[in-house]
């Protein structure tokens, strides 16, 4: 992962701008931002994050790369679209904000406590492993996020929804042996290794 | 005053027969009015009720009063050129003012009674207007300045088929225009900087026989007036030729504001910071070169390049421009285009607090956007030229933090435009926003200055809520960024614009009649010369420079030049300035004319003295809406409040009303009064009515002055019933009985 950044800083010396559009998935639509804040003013989390979209895009530009790529802000989008809608621009903001997470764990800047960056990391695994989501296990996997303790108290306050997904048929408590999983699971994961293998030829991550 | 017939029509259609007593009011136009004929109609407007008053009119009638609806309504049913005609206003007036109740009768009925009476007494003051008989003989239009603006106004001229005069001061036609390596576009698709097309118009005006153009030249003298215009023009070789004009556009552009007042921005400092126009030099040197723009302190290559927006404008600290010049926006995205176009790998950058994008600009924005130029918003601090780079300090508005650009190759400041507008003739020792003192460009010989009065900021008059192009200077107006700041197709369609303005100006003095905005009135003011006391006020006051003195400080009327607002009639202490249909007598006796109840009989009677323009409409439409007031007002339209004569408070106070209202427009520096200056005058004049109140033992209250606007439908019936509320509390007049 260093060594990825590494590569990156030494090939947009100076021009994360251009960093952001070549490699960051919808990002050469940053440029086209106009500042009006209309997105900044739509999103439900905007009090909640540290900046927002309008921010992040003149950090862009005024190259703060290390502050973009560290900001918990893209792992906090709940993808609801709102900028995205209101945009006079047109702008694809949730797909850039996602963009921008996915590049900043690549080059493992990713804010290393954030939760929602810990749930995509739990989900990515349980899907890709099998072909299939396990959603016993993502829930445990959920649970136990943050050490044993609290995940047992977690796992109680939620016993009732529980039983009740039991009684109703909605949950297997065998899944935590093996699960479910796709047909062809050698394949999918080929599929995903090739798709990583273009992604990285495409955006210049290989050296 | 041989054949003069007197006619009087009452209608009864709109449901006016049904509210009032149309019987008994004819019998008061013709028993009190005096009137000869009066008929009655149930459809006046109708082409039996015009057949019969044309029938009438053919039949030897002169003058002819009709009691129907507004005189604003049916103008053209009711349109009768060879007579003098009077309106008394019982539908809008009237019965749609008022509530349709049994105890509103009697009152409503007193209303319509009294407007009858009104009309046919001033029907009886009245002659029909014929004409300025010094009328106009030339239709030429003189273009003042050659620049983008200049050469559309004279192309456009020639279009529509006048001539045109053209004087230039350079000895070369395209102005700031010709400068320019390319303009913004001006079609679509607005992605990319064009050409100018300054040479084209300069080959349309310099081919066109119908054209002729003086470069090198300027006016030693302007006199006259519209439709007669001579202009005295100084030449390249000393001599001066005569021009007879029939109306004036003056298109003579700005100056940039001066660059090198901005020292903390790096001007003067080094080579490598210009203003917009040092850039447009360095774009068409480096095409005349074949080379890419190059830095000018060692012609090194340019690899980055800063844009300050608002450099020296919108400035709050009183130092510099306080405006925003609305077209270098643009002009910075097509500057930064001359870049990106020739070559991707330059980094523009644009600081700007707000961009501003007129016209079609945001496209032309996003296409500088999808070609990579970086915009920024913050607000430049400084700029500190070291060596050949430039440092850029300036305060990140988004991330409200300073921040800065370094290594900058060349700076560009984007300074605004300072008019080209002449002399201030307020205030003599005026300097421009650029510290220059300014030189007379139109040399006017009248009384009031040599140029065009300013507006605000130094920029040549213009009516700028109502009609841009008017000026206070009757058939002379400003077009371009003379008038206001502003870019190449703005400039254009204002150029065009102000020439058709020229050319009406032009055709109605060729027939005797007003220019704008009583295009086409026929009456114009007479003076009495023998009763003047050559008090000046009319010169003086004239918001339109129409009067000048003689030398025994008499005045004389430059009819054409008049606006016909009847300032100098409302300023006339000795009342020897009237119109033919329109003076101290005819609104005299129409205050007279009024029927007023004694002093125990609780109907006070209040004057409204309501501007045509805007106050009597916004009347005609509160009671359009159903919006009610008091039956106590009487409301006589003047031309202007501004022609509001002190005799006519006087009269009506003497005469027993308990009070007077004046509704004019608002005054100020956004003004809406159409004569600019009337409704101010007159609130000037009425601010020293107190005193003569005091002298009649009355209380201050019985004269107020309303600043009202069109669109006060609603405010206006309120005004006046907390008008009748404080003449209640105050009581009714002393004065009545006595006339």
């Amino acid at each position: 992962m260093g060594a990825m950044n590494e590569q990156a800083l030494a090939k947009y010396t100076n021009n994360f701008l251009r960093e952001v559009e070549e490699r960051v998935e919808e990002g050469e639509w940053v440029k086209m931002c106009m500042q009006c804040g209309v997105c900044a003013g739509s999103c439900p989390f905007g009090p909640d994050w540290e900046h927002s979209p309008q921010k992040i895009f003149m950090m862009i530009r005024a190259g703060k790369r290390d502050e973009v790529l560290s900001s918990d802000s893209m792992w906090m989008c709940t993808s609801c679209y709102n900028c995205v809608v209101r945009c006079p621009r047109e702008l694809p903001i949730t797909q850039i904000m996602h963009g921008l997470a996915t590049y900043a764990q690549r080059l493992g800047l990713a804010p290393k406590m954030n939760p929602t960056r810990k749930f995509s990391l739990l989900f990515w695994d349980n899907c890709t492993r099998t072909g299939r989501v396990n959603e016993l296990k993502l829930a445990l996997g959920l649970y136990f996020m943050d050490g044993l303790v609290a995940g047992i108290k977690k796992a109680w306050a939620m016993r009732n929804t529980g039983l009740g997904l039991l009684m109703a048929g909605r949950l297997n408590p065998f899944e935590i042996l093996k699960g479910h999983e796709c047909k062809d699971k050698a394949g999918i994961q080929r599929m995903l290794k090739k798709a990583y293998e273009i992604e990285e030829k495409r955006r210049g991550f290989a050296k | 005053m041989a054949d003069l017939k007197y006619a009087a029509y009452v209608c009864s259609g709109c449901g006016i027969g049904e509210r009032i007593d149309a019987a008994q009011t004819a019998k008061i136009a013709e028993k009190e009015g005096k009137i000869a004929l009066v008929r009655q109609h149930p459809f006046l407007c109708s082409s039996d009720g015009v057949a019969l008053i044309r029938k009438d009119i053919g039949e030897g009638a002169t003058h002819v009063a009709i009691a129907a609806c507004s005189r604003r309504a049916k103008t053209e049913a009711f349109h009768f050129p060879s007579v003098a005609l009077a309106r008394a206003n019982l539908r809008e007036g009237v019965i749609w003012a008022r509530p349709d109740t049994d105890e509103a009768r009697e009152t409503t009925q007193e209303m319509a009674d009294d407007y009858v009476r009104m009309a046919c007494a001033e029907l009886k003051k009245m002659k029909l207007p014929a004409g300025n008989p010094e009328v106009g003989r030339s239709t030429r239009i003189l273009v003042v300045g050659g620049g983008i603006s200049g050469l559309t106004a004279a192309v456009e001229a020639r279009k529509t088929g006048y001539e045109v005069v053209l004087v230039e001061k350079q000895a070369q036609l395209g102005g700031w225009a010709a400068k320019l390596w390319k303009r913004v576009p001006d079609r679509e698709p607005h992605a990319a900087p064009v050409d100018t097309g300054v040479r084209e118009l300069i080959d349309a005006v310099t081919k066109d026989a119908g054209v002729k153009v003086y470069t090198n030249a300027t006016l030693a003298q302007t006199s006259g007036a519209p439709g007669r215009f001579n202009a005295t023009i100084a030449i390249e070789s000393g001599a001066s030729v005569n021009e007879e004009i029939g109306a004036i556009v003056q298109a003579t552009g700005f100056s940039l504001y001066d660059m090198n007042r901005l020292p903390e921005l790096g001007a003067g400092k080094s080579p490598n910071v210009v203003d917009q126009a040092g850039l447009e030099k360095l774009a068409r040197e480096a095409e005349a070169s074949g080379q890419p723009i190059c830095r000018p302190s060692d012609g090194g290559e340019v690899k980055s390049v800063v844009f300050v927006q608002c450099a020296g404008q919108r400035d709050e600290s009183g130092k510099h421009l306080p405006y925003c010049s609305g077209y270098c926006c643009n002009t910075s995205i097509k500057q930064a285009m001359y870049f990106k176009d020739a070559n991707p790998a330059v980094d523009t950058v644009v600081v700007y607090t707000d961009l501003r994008v007129p016209g079609n600009g945001e496209d032309f924005y996003r296409s500088a956007q999808h070609k990579g130029v970086v915009f920024t918003k913050g607000k430049v601090a400084s700029v500190e030229p070291d060596g050949n780079a430039c440092t850029v300090n300036f305060r990140d508005l988004i991330l409200d933090e300073d921040a800065r650009i370094e290594g900058a190759d060349l700076v560009v400041l984007a300074t605004g435009q300072v008019a080209n507008a002449g002399v201030d003739i307020e205030n003599a020792d005026a300097t421009d926003a650029n510290g220059a003192k300014p030189i007379s460009i139109l040399n006017l010989n009248y009384r009031q200055g040599k140029d065009l009065p300013k507006l605000s900021h130094g920029f040549a008059d213009s009516h700028f809520i109502c009609f841009p192009y008017e000026t206070r200077r009757t058939g002379i107006y400003a077009a371009g960024p003379v008038r206001r700041p502003m870019d190449i197709a703005q400039a254009m369609e204002d150029a065009t614009g102000a020439v058709l303005k020229a050319i009406q100006a032009a055709e109605n003095s060729q027939l005797g009649r007003s220019a704008h905005p009583r295009s086409g009135d026929l009456s114009f003011p007479m003076v009495r010369l023998d009763g003047c006391t050559q008090c000046k006020r009319c010169t003086v006051e004239c918001p339109f420079g129409a009067i000048d003195e003689d030398e025994k400080t008499y005045p004389v009327f430059n009819e054409s030049r008049c606006r016909r607002c009847g300032t100098c009639m409302g300023a006339c202490p000795v009342r020897v300035i009237s119109f033919e249909n329109y003076s101290v007598d005819t609104v005299g006796a129409q205050i007279k004319a009024v029927d007023i109840p004694d002093e125990f009989s609780e109907k006070p009677r209040i004057l409204v003295l309501a501007c045509e323009n805007d106050a009597y409409p916004a009347l005609d439409m509160a009671a359009m809406q159903g919006n009610h007031y008091s039956a106590f007002v009487r409301v006589i339209p003047v031309r202007c409040l501004g022609s509001v004569n002190t005799i006519w408070i006087t009269d009506a106070l003497n005469g027993g009303y308990d009070g007077v209202m004046m509704m004019g427009c608002k005054h100020g520096d956004d003004y809406q009064c159409h004569f600019v200056k009337g409704s101010a005058l007159a609130t000037e004049r009425m601010s020293k009515v107190d005193e003569t109140l005091k002298t009649m033992s009355l209380e201050t209250e019985r004269v107020a002055t309303y600043e009202v606007a069109i669109t006060d439908l609603k405010r206006l019936p309120q005004l006046i019933e907390d008008y009748a509320k404080v003449i209640d509390k105050i009581g009714m007049s002393p004065m009545k009985g006595f006339a």
